[in-house]
């Protein structure tokens, strides 16, 4: 009975030893200190292609463009975080972001759905969050002060598909799919109103969950058979659903969103949606003039092209680092406060376009596509045509 | 509501709902021979079931590679993948209940299961990090054999595939197969001793340690066939992919009467047919109030009420109840 007091001392010194031990490194650490720029992105599980691509894309702008706030003495630090493209881990990983002093600003997510509650956690600290993809209208919507997008909004792209379905395609039925996420029935039901808006007969609005079997669902599409399908969600559903339409002889051309957008597609569904139309915020960097000596340094340092939204992500690394260099002019440690309000501030003439933030957050202008699938070839998907280049103003708070 | 469309689409739905019910059917004798034997469910199971399709699509991506996957003949190819799925599956199960559950046979029963659960993670992630440093992807596509997707049109609506027919034969096979195995042979005589009762079997002069692991080993077989067959019917697989097939099927076995092989799978095809059903009828009876994601609700229910009034499954009179 004694001796536990003594034992009960011991756990303890040892435990407060080793609480101690990194308090100490970090001090040894301190020159000017650290900052840290976090990304969020899928870089496990079925999305993990552009959730990649993100990544490195964020990866190559701090490698090319740290050098004006290391020549002040900061040390500048990539923590790529892994949502998995979901939103509870995607929140998990907010916690320990904002727990990380040193982390001044984050570039993610790739899923709307993992943004939106995520960003609820930045907002705690006002930590900035600059998205390279996040189109879903509610991102920036709620009018918090620290979420900025460099992309275009769901509540533009679904119309601009609807506009592209009648003008176009001359569509005059068409059966919408999606993957009830928030992103995937946000742009899908956008779409869908101006559809019907524009006389496009709705033939049929289901949302599913299902990875790999989807023949019951295509059964009453293809007795339907309505001129045009829209998927509304991400390519890793998309793929084994278009695949398995057209072995059943669905002949219905297929349209679908930017979440469509990633060469996996091509991988996963091959010549099925050769010819697929799909709108997107991003496209493939050679779209953009700018954006030639990114792919090049990115294929030479990566081996692999980009993944559409990479140049999103360097553009939204540049956004943080130029906004950084703001607050830390004359050697000043930048704080959380200071950089969300200097985010605000930047106009940078980007490799995607120029970016300027409007009150809420959007870029004033954003780009949307309308592509089409050349070739089932993934390596020659960043050679897929752009049938429309629009540039859009954000729309206007009611 | 089109009441045309609902009686044109029919056949289709009823072949749709076929092919995923005898894939469950397949899956489940793995759950409930297990069962039968050892009154314990082998959640790894459903991962078994994986491991046979990812053996497949190994096989499928090697011939193309070497390039030989044009030359030959596609049923060759496909009994291939599925003598590959089989023997890959039925030997994993084995080593399973050799590590995992055969040191815990004497604890109380809960403790295999919490085991069977930490063998389906395991597996699970195994095979992603297999699949990640080899092919460096997490969603594999089988390569389409074009000689599958030639269809027959019926009708305007309905079609049916080389590929559906295959599914349905193969997996028709494998369960008259199994059926002879269990009643016809000696083998299939002392499997049922053993579920009957293990001590007297023993006393008779039956290895029941060898006769466990056969009832995994061919638990397990079915399993891979099943794996082959859904990797060529559906096309994209990956590590997570067993999961929610296997629950459907654990509770298809639950549904035929859990332990009874005949109840397996007519439990399974009973739960693949109320799928499909729902996922194609439920928009078009409810004007797209309820879409096909209700399916797997509407199926439950189904289930629970056919449990409230027969508690131990549709096959399930035979099932002894324990004190």
């Amino acid at each position: 009975m004694n001796r536990y007091p003594v034992r009960l001392a011991l756990v303890l010194a040892v435990i407060l030893g080793l609480a101690a031990l990194p308090a100490a490194s970090n001090l040894d650490a301190q020159g000017k200190g650290t900052i840290k720029i976090a990304s969020q992105s899928p870089l496990s599980g079925g999305q993990a292609a552009l959730g990649e691509g993100i990544k490195l894309g964020v990866q190559l702008a701090l490698e090319k463009l740290k050098g004006g706030l290391e020549k002040r003495g900061f040390k500048v630090e990539l923590v790529p975080f892994d949502d998995q493209a979901k939103p509870d881990v995607g929140v998990a990983n907010a916690k320990n972001i904002i727990a990380d002093k040193d982390i001044m600003v984050i570039i993610g997510h790739l899923n709307s759905g993992v943004a939106i509650p995520s960003s609820e956690v930045y907002k705690e600290v006002n930590l900035a969050m600059v998205s390279p993809a996040n189109t879903a209208p509610d991102v920036t919507d709620r009018g918090y002060k620290n979420i900025f997008r460099v992309c275009g909004r769901d509540d533009v792209q679904g119309p601009v598909g609807a506009e592209f379905a009648k003008g176009t395609l001359k569509a005059r039925s068409v059966y919408i799919i999606h993957d009830k996420t928030t992103y995937g029935q946000g742009v899908a039901e956008f779409f869908k109103a101006d559809a019907e808006k524009k006389g496009i007969k709705v033939l049929g609005f289901d949302g599913t969950e299902e990875k790999s079997n989807f023949d019951p669902i295509i059964t009453p599409i293809k007795a339907k058979n309505p001129d045009l399908i829209y998927f509304g969600g991400i390519y890793e559903q998309a793929g084994p659903f278009f695949k398995q339409a057209r072995e059943k002889g669905v002949k219905s051309k297929f349209l679908g969103p930017d979440g469509l957008d990633s060469s996996d597609l091509a991988r996963i569904a091959g010549k099925a949606v050769v010819g697929m139309y799909y709108t997107s915020v991003a496209g493939p960097a050679s779209l953009y003039p700018q954006a030639k000596q990114f792919a090049q340094d990115f294929k030479r340092k990566f081996g692999r092209n980009p993944e559409p939204f990479a140049a999103q992500a360097y553009d939204a690394t540049a956004i943080a680092i130029k906004a950084l260099e703001a607050v830390t002019k004359g050697g000043k440690a930048p704080t959380r406060d200071a950089v969300t309000s200097a985010v605000r501030d930047v106009k940078y003439a980007g490799i995607t376009g120029t970016v300027e933030f409007d009150d809420k957050g959007d870029p004033k202008k954003a780009v949307y596509l309308v592509l089409q699938v050349g070739s089932e070839d993934p390596a020659k998907w960043n050679d897929n045509k752009a049938a429309r280049i629009l540039t859009i103003a954000a729309p206007r708070k009611k | 509501m089109d009441f045309q469309l609902l009686v044109d689409i029919f056949p289709q739905v009823l072949l749709d709902g076929l092919i995923l019910g005898f894939m469950y059917a397949l899956i489940a004798l793995g759950y409930t021979m297990v069962y039968g034997v050892l009154e314990f469910i082998n959640f790894a199971h459903s991962e078994i079931f994986i491991v046979g399709a990812f053996a497949g699509v190994e096989i499928l991506l090697g011939l193309k590679g070497a390039g030989w996957l044009d030359g030959l003949p596609w049923p060759l190819v496909l009994l291939l993948l599925l003598l590959a799925g089989m023997a890959v599956s039925g030997l994993l199960a084995v080593t399973v209940e050799r590590i995992a559950y055969r040191p815990l046979r004497s604890a109380p029963r809960l403790i295999p299961l919490i085991s069977a659960i930490g063998v389906s993670f395991f597996l699970q992630d195994l095979i992603r990090l297999v699949e990640s440093i080899w092919r460096n992807a997490f969603n594999l596509v089988y390569p389409t054999l074009d000689a599958l997707n030639l269809r027959f049109e019926l009708t305007e609506t309905i079609d049916v595939s080389v590929k559906s027919i295959v599914v349905i034969v193969a997996a028709l096979g494998m369960l008259w197969v199994l059926h002879l195995l269990v009643n016809r042979t000696k083998i299939g005589t002392a499997i049922r001793a053993v579920a009957e009762d293990q001590a007297a079997a023993s006393l008779m002069g039956i290895d029941v340690n060898r006769i466990i692991s056969l009832t995994f080993f061919i638990g397990g077989v079915m399993g891979g066939a099943a794996g082959v067959l859904f990797g060529v019917q559906y096309g994209l697989i990956n590590p997570y992919s067993g999961f929610i097939p296997g629950l459907k099927a654990f509770t298809a076995a639950v549904l035929g009467g859990i332990g009874n092989i005949p109840g397996a799978m007519l439990g399974g095809i009973v739960l693949g047919l109320l799928e499909a059903f729902a996922a194609s009828y439920l928009s078009l009876l409810t004007g797209g109030a309820f879409g096909a994601e209700y399916k797997d609700i509407f199926a439950f229910s189904v289930l629970i009420l056919i449990l409230i009034f027969r508690p131990k499954g549709l096959l399930g009179e035979i099932v002894r109840e324990r004190a």
